[in-house]
C-alpha cells in the first residue's frame, strides 16, 4: 500500500511539475521523476513478488526498459532543447508557442 | 391526296423545326428571314386546304398515329388527328400567319431582335397547329400553354419598354389562371375515363355521373375563359396589345384566343351534355360581348378598340356556344379571324405611317392612304355587321340561335351589336375621315403590308357565302337566314353607325374631354376590371406574401437554415479557442482525460 502512495504521489509531483514549469529543461526534468515513478512501481510489485508478468522476470525487464526509455528520452529532448535555445534564444514554453487555434 | 394527309403531324413539326433556322442564321439571312419563316403557315395552310378539300362530306378521319407515347398505362398519348373542324382551324391559322409574317416583313423592318420575333412566330405556329390538330385534350393542352408562352415572348418583344415586359407577365399570369381549370379538368377526366383521347372521353361521356361532366365542362370553360379574355379574366387582353401589331392581328385576334372557342366546339359531344355548363357559358358570353363593347365606345387607342372588340365578339361565340350552337360559334370564330385580323393589320399600317395608336393623331387617312382606308372600311362593315360581309352572316346566325333559346340573352347581343356598329363607326371617323390631325405626313405602306390587308378584305367580304361549305366540313347544323334577325340587326347597325359617326364629328378636336368624365373614366379602364383585381386580389396576395415572407419564411426557414450555419459557426469558434497552441493545456486535458477515462472503466468495472 505504502508503494502505492508513494509511486503515485512522486508520478503526482512529476505531473504538476511537468504541466506548470515553463522551462524546457524543467518539463524534462519533471518527466525524468514521473518515468522514475514507474520504474520504481515496477520494481516494487517484482520485489513484493505479486505475479502480474507472464513469466519470471518480465515485470523486471520492464522496468529495466524504462530506464533505457528514460535515457534515450532525456538525450533527445536535450538535444531538442539545445537546438531550440540556438534558434529561438529561449527555452520558455509559452514564448514558443506558434500555432494558435 | 390521301397520301399527304397522312402526315398530319408534319404541320406541327415543320413550323418548329423552321424556328431554329430562322432563331440561328436570321441575322444573316436579312430580309429573306420572312421568306423562310413564311413557309411554316404556308404548310400549315396548304396541309389545311388538302384536309378541307378531302373532308368535304365531312368524315371525321378515323385513327390517329400514336407519335410520342409518354405513359403507356392507361394510354396517356400525344397523338393526331385530321378531321373538318381541324382542317377549318389550319386553314385559318395558316392564312393569317402568313399574312402576318409578309406584313411583319413591311411594318417589322429595321427593328433589333428580328430573328427572336420569326422564331417566335414560326413557333407560335407550330404551337397552334398542335393545339388543332392534337388527338385528345392532352397534346391540345401541351400547344395550349406553348401558344401562351409563344404571347408571352411576343407581347414582351420590346422588353426593354417596361409596359411591353408588364403587359407580358400580366398576359402569361391571367391565362394561367384559366390554365389551371384546364389542367384540373384533364385531372379529373383521367381519374374518371382513364384515357385523354377525344375518341375514349366522347365514347365515355354520357356514362359518367352528370356531375362529372358538369365539373369537367366548366373546368374547360374556365381554361377557356381565360384563354379567350372572357369576363372575368378578360384583364390581360387589352394590355397585351404592347406587342408588335402583326403579332396582335395573328395571337391576339384571329388564332390564340380563339382557341378557347375551338376547344369547347372540339369538346362539344361532353361540353354539350351539361346544361349548366352551357347557362353559364351563354351568361358569360352576354356579358362579356356587352360590357366589352361598351368599354371599347370610349378608348382613345386605336389598338384598344380593337382589343375590347375582339373580347366582344369573342363573347358572341361564347354566348353562341352556350345557345347550343357550335356551329355558328365556329362560322363567326373564322368571319372574324378575317375582318378582325384584318382590321388589326390596317390599324397597324396606320400606326406605321402615322407613328401614334391615339386617334387623337389621325384622322383624314383615307385619302392619304385609300388602300388601307378601303379594305379598313370593308372589315369595319364586316365587324359592324353591314350586309353582304361575313359578320354579317355569322353573327346573325349567332343571334338567331341564341334567340331561340334565350331572348334574354339575345336582347343584350342586340344592344352589344349596336355598341359594336357605334364604335367601330366612331374610330373610323376618327382615324380615317375630316382632317389629318397629327404632325407627319403618312402614305401608303410598302407592297408587303398592302397584299394582305387586301387578301383578308376579300376574305372578309365574301366568307359569308361560305357559311354552308363550312358547316358541311365540320358536320354542324346551318340554319336559313333568319329574315326578322337579318333586317333587325342590319337596322341596328345602321343606327348604331350613324350615332358613332354623329359622335366622332363632335368630339374629334379633344378626345379626353367629355361631358359625363366619371362614366367615361369608368368605361375607358374596361368597367375599373384592373382597378378591382388590383383591390381584390393582388393587394390581399401582396400583404399576404409579405407576411409569409417576414414570418414564415425569413423568422422559420430562413432562421433554421442560417441557425445550422451560424451554430456550426460558433461551435467551431469555441472549439478552436481550446486549440491555444499551448502544449501544456493540452497535456493538461489530456492528463485529466485520462484520469476521467481511468475513472470511468473503475466505475464501470465495479458495475460489472
Amino acid at each position: 500500500m505504502s508503494l502505492l502512495v508513494v509511486t503515485v504521489g512522486l508520478f503526482s509531483l512529476g505531473m504538476y511539475g511537468a504541466l506548470t514549469r515553463r522551462d524546457l529543461v524543467a518539463i524534462l526534468a519533471s518527466i525524468e521523476v514521473m518515468l522514475g515513478s514507474a520504474t520504481l512501481l515496477l520494481v516494487g510489485l517484482a520485489a513484493a513478488g505479486t505475479p502480474v508478468g507472464p513469466s519470471e522476470g518480465a515485470v523486471e525487464a520492464t522496468g529495466v526498459m524504462v530506464i533505457v526509455l528514460a535515457a534515450a528520452e532525456a538525450a533527445i529532448g536535450l538535444a531538442l532543447v539545445i537546438s531550440v535555445a540556438r534558434r529561438f534564444k529561449t527555452t520558455r514554453i509559452d514564448e514558443l508557442a506558434e500555432v494558435k487555434g | 391526296m390521301s397520301v399527304l394527309l397522312d402526315y398530319g403531324w408534319s404541320v406541327v413539326l415543320i413550323p418548329l423545326v423552321l424556328s431554329v433556322p430562322v432563331a440561328v442564321f436570321g441575322r444573316a439571312l436579312g430580309r429573306f428571314m420572312p421568306v423562310l419563316a413564311i413557309f411554316g403557315p404556308l404548310w400549315v395552310l396548304v396541309y389545311g386546304i388538302y384536309a378541307l378539300a378531302d373532308d368535304s362530306a365531312a368524315s371525321s378521319r378515323a385513327g390517329s398515329v400514336e407519335w410520342l407515347t409518354v405513359a403507356d398505362a392507361g394510354g396517356l398519348s400525344v397523338g393526331w388527328a385530321v378531321d373538318g373542324l381541324t382542317a377549318v382551324m389550319l386553314v385559318v391559322v395558316g392564312v393569317v400567319a402568313a399574312l402576318v409574317v409578309m406584313f411583319s416583313a413591311g411594318y417589322m423592318a429595321g427593328e433589333q431582335g428580328l430573328p427572336r420575333y420569326y422564331a417566335a412566330l414560326c413557333l407560335f405556329t407550330a404551337a397552334m397547329s398542335m393545339l388543332v390538330v392534337a388527338d385528345g385534350l392532352l397534346g391540345l393542352f401541351i400547344g395550349w400553354e406553348l401558344v401562351g408562352a409563344c404571347s408571352y415572348l411576343l407581347i414582351g418583344f420590346w422588353f426593354t419598354r417596361p409596359a411591353a415586359a408588364k403587359a407580358a407577365v400580366k398576359a402569361f399570369l391571367t391565362t394561367r389562371v384559366g390554365d389551371v381549370g384546364l389542367l384540373l379538368a384533364l385531372a379529373l377526366l383521367w381519374r374518371e375515363v382513364g384515357d385523354l383521347s377525344y375518341a375514349a372521353v366522347f365514347a365515355a361521356a354520357p356514362a359518367l355521373p352528370a356531375s362529372v361532366v358538369t365539373a369537367a365542362s366548366l373546368l374547360l370553360l374556365v381554361g377557356a375563359i381565360g384563354k379567350s379574355a372572357q369576363f372575368p379574366l378578360q384583364i390581360w387582353l387589352p394590355d397585351a396589345m404592347e406587342g408588335p401589331t402583326p403579332v396582335s392581328a395573328l395571337i391576339h385576334a384571329a388564332t390564340m384566343v380563339a382557341a378557347g372557342v375551338f376547344l369547347i366546339a372540339r369538346a362539344w359531344p361532353l361540353f354539350s351534355l351539361s346544361s349548366d355548363a352551357l347557362a353559364v357559358t351563354l351568361a358569360v358570353g352576354g356579358i362579356t360581348a356587352i360590357g366589352a363593347a361598351a368599354a371599347a365606345l370610349v378608348q382613345t387607342d386605336i389598338k384598344r378598340v380593337l382589343a375590347y372588340s375582339t373580347i366582344s365578339q369573342l363573347g358572341f361565340m361564347f354566348a353562341a356556344l352556350g345557345a347550343g350552337a357550335w356551329g355558328a360559334a365556329m362560322f363567326h370564330l373564322v368571319t372574324h379571324a378575317a375582318f378582325k385580323a384584318l382590321l388589326f393589320l390596317g390599324s397597324g399600317s396606320v400606326i406605321h405611317e402615322s407613328g401614334s395608336q391615339e386617334l387623337g393623331q389621325m384622322g383624314g387617312l383615307l385619302r392619304k392612304m385609300p388602300i388601307t382606308g378601303v379594305t379598313w372600311l370593308i372589315g369595319a362593315g364586316a365587324l359592324a355587321g353591314l350586309p353582304p360581309l361575313s359578320g354579317f352572316f355569322s353573327k346573325d346566325e349567332v343571334l338567331h340561335d341564341v334567340a331561340g333559346v334565350a331572348p334574354a340573352w339575345a336582347a343584350v347581343l342586340f344592344g352589344a351589336s349596336l355598341l359594336t356598329a357605334f364604335y367601330i363607326a366612331r374610330t373610323t371617323r376618327l382615324a380615317f375621315f375630316d382632317s389629318y390631325r397629327g404632325s407627319v405626313h403618312p402614305h401608303e405602306g410598302a407592297w408587303n403590308m398592302r397584299v394582305p390587308l387586301i387578301i383578308l378584305a376579300a376574305f372578309a367580304a365574301t366568307l359569308g357565302f361560305a357559311a354552308t361549305f363550312l358547316a358541311n366540313s365540320i358536320g354542324a347544323h346551318h340554319g336559313a337566314l333568319d329574315l326578322a334577325v337579318a333586317v333587325g340587326s342590319t337596322a341596328l347597325a345602321l343606327v348604331g353607325l350613324a350615332a358613332g359617326w354623329i359622335v366622332a364629328g363632335r368630339a374629334h378636336h379633344d378626345l379626353a374631354q367629355t361631358r359625363w368624365p366619371g362614366l367615361v373614366a369608368l368605361m375607358r379602364s374596361g368597367w375599373g376590371a384592373d382597378a378591382f383585381v388590383e383591390r381584390v386580389v393582388l393587394t390581399p396576395v401582396n400583404a399576404t406574401s409579405r407576411v409569409l415572407y417576414s414570418g414564415a419564411d425569413r423568422r422559420v426557414i430562413d432562421a433554421f437554415v442560417e441557425g445550422t450555419a451560424s451554430a456550426a459557426r460558433r461551435m467551431g469558434r469555441g472549439l478552436a479557442s481550446l486549440q491555444s497552441g499551448d502544449t501544456q493545456w493540452y497535456a493538461t486535458m489530456l492528463g485529466a482525460g485520462a484520469v476521467a477515462l481511468l475513472a470511468l472503466v473503475s466505475y464501470v468495472g465495479r458495475g460489472l
